[in-house]
């Protein structure tokens, strides 16, 4: 039996009336995604019920993808199964239209957004591991006005986002399109059983230099502690070096050797976590210099 | 309440709802459209999708006032002025529906990829169908005739699958598809959910969450007086029996001193709402003094372990099975070589994507009284349809149904009416009672009809599982192959409840041998009561598990003899002249020779080798074979009675029906009874209607189980018409006449035209006496071809290669439908499946905390039939409906050892654990996806 989640659906059709709402509500309301996770967290009782719903998908421009400034923008209301079709992110976020392609079925990707991802914070959303990957920033808004945050300051644990979804409204995602030497690409592996999170996700962005020495690279892995994690330690290892299998394995190393692996019941060991990002982490850099010193777009998976 | 305004399959609809409706309710409760259906409400099987704008979406959990403004299409749409939609056809021309659950949400998210491809002017390919159908699930089909139908709606031309088969009769042996699904793929088919009744009440259940505890009391005041709520009842207000079971009549109807695993109900509520009932649950006090619990069988078994059932002489031992054969000693000396090992196999849930559901009307029943329209038969001062205390419900057993609600209100089972609904799948899963006391209860005490529908969460809590088991098994061989000796001792996790534990836990054991000809032969298994969840009949009936340890021990046998594994199979295969380990002698119908052999040459064409290695993967094939009884065997009556009545319709062509109350859960048995009585009358197969399981219209057919229904009910349906056409024919100048005629005939001479049989079984023999435990067994061999991937360790099936022989193929496109869903239902044996309980407290509480194998896993399916007939079967035809979902399993981790040389020993297979084994050179995996713990070490024998 569904349990009620909310008592007022409200579609508003302006940002302002959006967050005029959820003021009204004084915290009673909160930000709808997709629902896809949301929906389904409520009804099985790991989150409270709402007195109202606020869905910004029908507010103009929202559900838009769009190169502005310098930037790779894409509206709350997106869905995955629009990042994974659109022309530009998979020129530009190559790793995001893979990351997203690979959430749930077709359903839940048709319904599911980005920004829902986002915002659920979890240690290994295929979405978010990908757009931290690309060094993406998240557009707030609320009472007091509109800010861009960089994408690691929104997680502040496991399912806990430094937004307040009851008060604030992710407008918008962003990146920073690919250079002509840069590429991207991501990996996750998976089990067949149980729950359907990744036994671990790894993205990366990197560019070349024209002695193809590595530059700006950026990793993201997870699961790999309570947020999505950013393997700084290895980022600096890489940069600099030649693109070759060696410097990719040793950034891989140096990874290891700064993070803290978990076993996670019924999903993965420890060991297994780190066999997997020692086997195909440097096979994911390797795609994404391969992307890097190939111009025209690649196709996702390929 | 707030306005919706929706285009719903072109129509503009207009509805006053509250806002926090999901899109499913809105169509299924608001606009009536009961096509699409719900599995799961977590988005997590797709049996719901609709189109939104053209766009597949889970109804489900899709507000619905996000479609504000927007176009919804649901199946209902599909079929218009009469004419099915291509994709509509192809599922029926493929046989792609079973039991028809899932069907809606296969067409619709199939249909929204061949538009969306159309629209961009490219071709569906295969790929494409199973990304876009990666998260609609089907239970049934294993999906190859899913995509086989997608192709052919798509524009290819794509015939149905149909393996050949003996020369077909007039109805027997043609590929026909079953009568009831052309209702399901138009969404018109009404499942018992689909169901609604003027004044009907919707009922919940108060389930213990413990595993084991006293009940000191149970307060149900405050829930009492909620508005709303009409009345709520627990143990003391059972009129008659507060007991239930199938073999053991052990399971409380509500518990009232004690609960023995978390699902146990306490109380039941009937209210004006589902919400008002659930609000009511939290509002019944019962103080609990909790028992320490009993979570595995070989705890259970030792001495001081917290005991279940007080008062069994036996304490928690459900049952010690025994076969004995020759001198098991003997036997052992004899051997040159022997293999001894222990298996393990997972506790599984059937996952049928219907979770259960019932409605009880109560005797007298007027839904004028409710604003509907008085009951016509009633008002004529017929007998009422609702003369009886009924129960709609979708169930294995309607008559064992009808005496266990009989029995619980205290009245004669001829009180009581089961009116079988369509069942969204079953698996052994539907045989023990869920809903239908209780709502038999709640309507006759508020005098109102009551629904009880669980949620699929509660269905994972509450129904019988597949039995958890331990298996040590030593195989003893001369030198050339030929077995001696086979001994094996088994545990099986019955859980809380009897349910059919001893019936499914003596087939492990009598199947422990496996299908060979072994002169000395010794299986102690010891069934044991656990706070657990109950364990019962599910699909293989405890040979899934037995096959799994003794075709594993066959293959490290085979590799210690350094002989062809499939060579060792052949020599020891049972064949006409063999003695079972029962000391049954097989005297026909034994195909398993001709079964390997057909799969030998097909593995073996084109370049074979074993393994491979190709990329970062390795390829292996792997073989291994089964068996298992048809029918009930163990000196049990096995019988079935049916109905046939026919008659002339206004063109003056003849028509029959056949009535029987077996029961259709997408197997395809109206397809078989219309085909057997058909045959019988010289008509063809479409004239022949099928009504079945309503317990005041149709005879008994018995329990629908151990894959009995083709052979008892096929020969009842058979010999009722036999019947019938004898003695139309000896009506005075009926010689000479066709059955036209003669039913013309019959109509002059006022003579009915309604035959009764009643069909008995051949006799079989309890076990331990020796001869005939069954009077068939169908037999097969399958193949496997698995890649693993070296460097996750990931497993995934390619090709199947199967041999079955199944005595007769009387319809082969249904008989194909089982095959492959059998075997896709078996990988998942072998891959996915664990229902994981932590200290009696379930741990897969969600779906989607259990993967059941989806269209991604579905590999290439090559399928050969074996007709050895037998003498009894109707036309030679032996069961089918388990068969295929035994031998899969050890075919998969008999590759992954070609592939890998690492021996799984415990199921699922968990790739984890397997990498490290290949890594670390260990040869073997004692750990499956879910195990915590090594598998225990077993005496073998006696009590560990």
């Amino acid at each position: 039996m569904l349990k009620t989640c909310w008592n007022n659906y409200h579609a508003p059709e302006t940002v302002e009336e959006a967050i005029a709402l959820l003021g009204r509500y004084d915290g009673a309301a909160r930000v709808l995604g997709g629902g896809t996770d949301l929906l389904l967290e409520i009804q099985q009782g790991h989150k409270p019920p709402v007195e109202a719903m606020v869905d910004p998908s029908r507010i103009p421009g929202l559900d838009e993808i769009t190169a502005v400034n310098g930037h790779i923008v894409i509206g709350c209301a997106v869905t995955h199964t629009r990042i994974v079709n659109d022309r530009l992110i998979r020129r530009h976020g190559t790793c995001l239209a893979e990351g997203c392609g690979v959430i749930g079925g077709p359903q839940v990707r048709n319904v599911g957004t980005l920004a829902g991802n986002v915002a659920h914070a979890l240690p290994a959303g295929d979405g978010t591991i990908a757009l931290l990957a690309l060094d993406g920033e998240v557009q707030v808004h609320d009472a007091g006005g509109n800010r861009w945050m960089p994408l690691p300051d929104t997680f502040l644990g496991p399912g806990q986002s430094a937004i307040d979804h009851h008060r604030a409204l992710l407008t918008r995602l962003r990146f920073r399109p690919m250079g002509s030497n840069e590429g991207s690409a991501f990996f996750r592996v998976m089990r067949p059983q149980g729950v359907a999170l990744p036994m671990i996700s790894m993205a990366v962005r990197l560019g070349l230099d024209d002695e193809g020495r590595v530059t700006e690279p950026r990793i993201a892995v997870g699961p790999a502690g309570p947020v999505p994690h950013l393997a700084v330690a290895a980022m600096e290892k890489l940069a600099g070096c030649t693109a070759t299998r060696a410097s990719f394995e040793g950034a891989t190393e140096t990874l290891l050797d700064n993070v803290a692996l978990r076993t996670s019941k019924y999903r993965a060991s420890r060991e297994y976590r780190e066999e997997m990002l020692r086997v195909h982490l440097p096979a994911v850099m390797s795609v994404a210099a391969e992307r890097a010193r190939n111009v025209s777009p690649v196709e996702p998976g390929a | 309440m707030s306005t919706l305004r929706m285009t719903v399959n072109g129509r503009t609809v207009e509805l006053e709802v509250p806002e926090s409706r999901y899109l499913a309710t809105v169509l299924r409760e608001d606009l009536g459209l009961t096509g699409t259906k719900i599995g799961c409400n977590e988005a997590e099987c797709g049996i719901c999708t609709v189109l939104v704008d053209g766009i597949p979406v889970n109804s489900c959990i899709f507000p619905a006032f996000k479609a504000q403004d927007s176009s919804v299409e649901t199946i209902e749409n599909l079929s218009q002025d009469g004419a099915l939609h291509p994709l509509q056809q192809a599922f029926l021309d493929h046989g792609a529906v079973q039991c028809g659950i899932c069907t809606p949400g296969l067409i619709m998210t199939g249909k929204s990829l061949i538009d969306g491809k159309s629209a961009a002017g490219e071709r569906v390919g295969e790929t494409d169908i199973r990304a876009a159908l990666k998260d609609t699930y089907c239970r049934c089909t294993g999906y190859a005739s899913v995509i086989r139908a997608i192709r052919q709606a798509a524009g290819e031309d794509v015939e149905p699958y149909l393996p050949e088969t003996r020369a077909p009769g007039r109805a027997v042996g043609r590929a026909r598809p079953n009568p009831d699904a052309l209702g399901k793929i138009t969404g018109r088919a009404r499942f018992t959910d689909d169901y609604q009744f003027p004044g009907m009440l919707h009922a919940r259940t108060l389930r213990a969450n413990r595993p084991h505890a006293r009940i000191r009391s149970i307060d149900t005041k405050a829930a009492s007086e909620l508005p709303g709520v009409h009345v709520v009842l627990t143990a003391a207000d059972v009129p008659g029996r507060n007991l239930h079971g199938l073999v053991t009549i052990d399971w409380p109807v509500l518990c009232g001193d004690k609960v023995r695993y978390a699902g146990d109900a306490v109380a039941i509520i009937a209210a004006d709402s589902e919400e008002i009932a659930a609000a009511a649950l939290d509002l019944v006090e019962v103080d609990y003094e909790d028992l320490p619990a009993v979570t595995g069988p070989i705890e259970a078994l030792t001495d001081g372990a917290p005991i279940l059932h007080e008062g069994r002489p036996d304490g928690n031992l459900l049952k010690h099975i025994k076969v004995n054969k020759g001198d098991i000693e003997t036997g052992f000396e004899e051997a040159a070589v022997v293999v001894d090992r222990t298996y393990r196999t997972p506790g599984t849930e059937h996952l049928f994507l219907e979770p259960e559901c019932a409605i009880g009307v109560p005797a007298g029943y007027d839904p004028g009284v409710h604003g509907g329209d008085t009951d016509p038969g009633a008002a004529r001062g017929e007998r009422a349809l609702h003369a009886k205390t009924t129960v709609y419900v979708g169930s294995q057993i309607p008559y064992q149904d009808r005496d266990q609600v009989a029995a619980a209100l205290g009245r004669d089972p001829e009180d009581v009416r089961i009116v079988a609904t369509l069942m969204g799948g079953g698996f052994g899963g539907k045989e023990d009672v869920a809903g239908q006391i209780h709502v038999a209860l709640l309507a006759e005490a508020t005098g109102r009809p009551v629904k009880m529908l669980y949620s699929r969460q509660e269905s994972l809590l509450f129904h019988p599982k597949r039995h958890a088991t331990v298996i040590r098994i030593r195989t003893g061989a001369r030198r050339d192959g030929r077995l001696t000796a086979v001994q094996a001792t088994l545990y099986g996790d019955g859980g809380a409840y009897a349910s059919l534990s001893e019936k499914v836990l003596t087939r492990a054991t009598t199947h422990a041998s496996g299908p060979y000809d072994i002169p000395h032969v010794k299986v102690d298994c010891f069934a044991a009561y656990t706070n657990n969840a109950p364990c019962g009949a599910f699909r293989g009936f405890g040979v899934s598990q037995s096959c799994f340890a003794v075709e594993s021990n066959m293959d490290i046998l085979a590799a210690e003899l350094g002989m062809d594994g499939v060579e060792l199979r052949r020599m020891n295969a049972l064949r006409v002249g063999s003695v079972t380990c029962t000391g049954q002698e097989m005297r026909e119908s034994a195909g398993l020779e001709e079964c390997i052999d057909r799969v030998d040459a097909d593995m073996r064409s084109d370049d074979f080798r074993w393994a491979w290695e190709d990329g970062r993967s390795r390829w292996a094939w792997g073989v291994a074979v089964g068996y298992k009884n048809t029918g009930l065997g163990g000196g049990a009556p096995d019988k079935a009675t049916a109905e046939v009545e026919a008659w002339l319709d206004d063109d003056g062509e003849p028509r029959a029906e056949v009535r029987i109350s077996s029961a259709e859960m997408g197997q395809g048995l109206p397809a078989v009874l219309s085909a057997c009585a058909a045959e019988e009358l010289g008509l063809p197969a479409d004239s022949v209607n099928v009504l079945l399981g309503d317990t005041d219209y149709c005879p008994d057919g018995g329990p629908t189980t151990a894959s009995r229904q083709t052979f008892i009910s096929g020969n009842a349906a058979r010999h009722a018409a036999q019947a019938l056409l004898q003695r139309l024919r000896s009506q005075e100048g009926g010689e000479d006449r066709g059955f036209a005629g003669l039913l013309a005939l019959a109509r002059e001479n006022g003579t009915s035209a309604l035959e009764r049989y009643e069909y008995w079984a051949p006799a079989t023999r309890p076990l331990g006496t020796g001869g005939d435990m069954h009077f068939a067994f169908g037999f097969g061999a399958q193949a496997a071809l698995c890649e693993v991937e070296l460097d996750t360790g990931r497993v995934h099936v390619r090709r199947i290669v199967a041999a079955h022989d199944v005595g007769r193929a009387i319809n082969p496109l249904t008989l194909e439908g089982q095959i492959e869903g059998g075997i896709v239902m078996c990988i998942g044996y072998a891959l996915n499946e664990h229902y994981i309980q932590e200290q009696g407290l379930p741990w897969t509480t969600v779906m989607a905390r259990y993967k059941m194998p989806g269209i991604a896993q579905t590999p290439e399916i090559v399928s050969h039939i074996v007709e050895h007939e037998t003498s009894t079967g109707p036309w030679g035809a032996k069961g089918v409906g388990e068969l295929p979902s035994i031998p899969t399993s050890a075919a998969i981790t008999n590759a992954i050892f070609n592939a890998t040389g690492v021996r799984v020993r415990s199921l699922p297979v968990d790739q984890d654990e397997l990498l490290r084994a290949m890594r670390s050179g260990a040869g073997e995996v004692q750990l499956g996806w879910g195990d915590s713990t090594p598998i225990p070490s077993i005496s073998m024998g006696e009590i560990t």
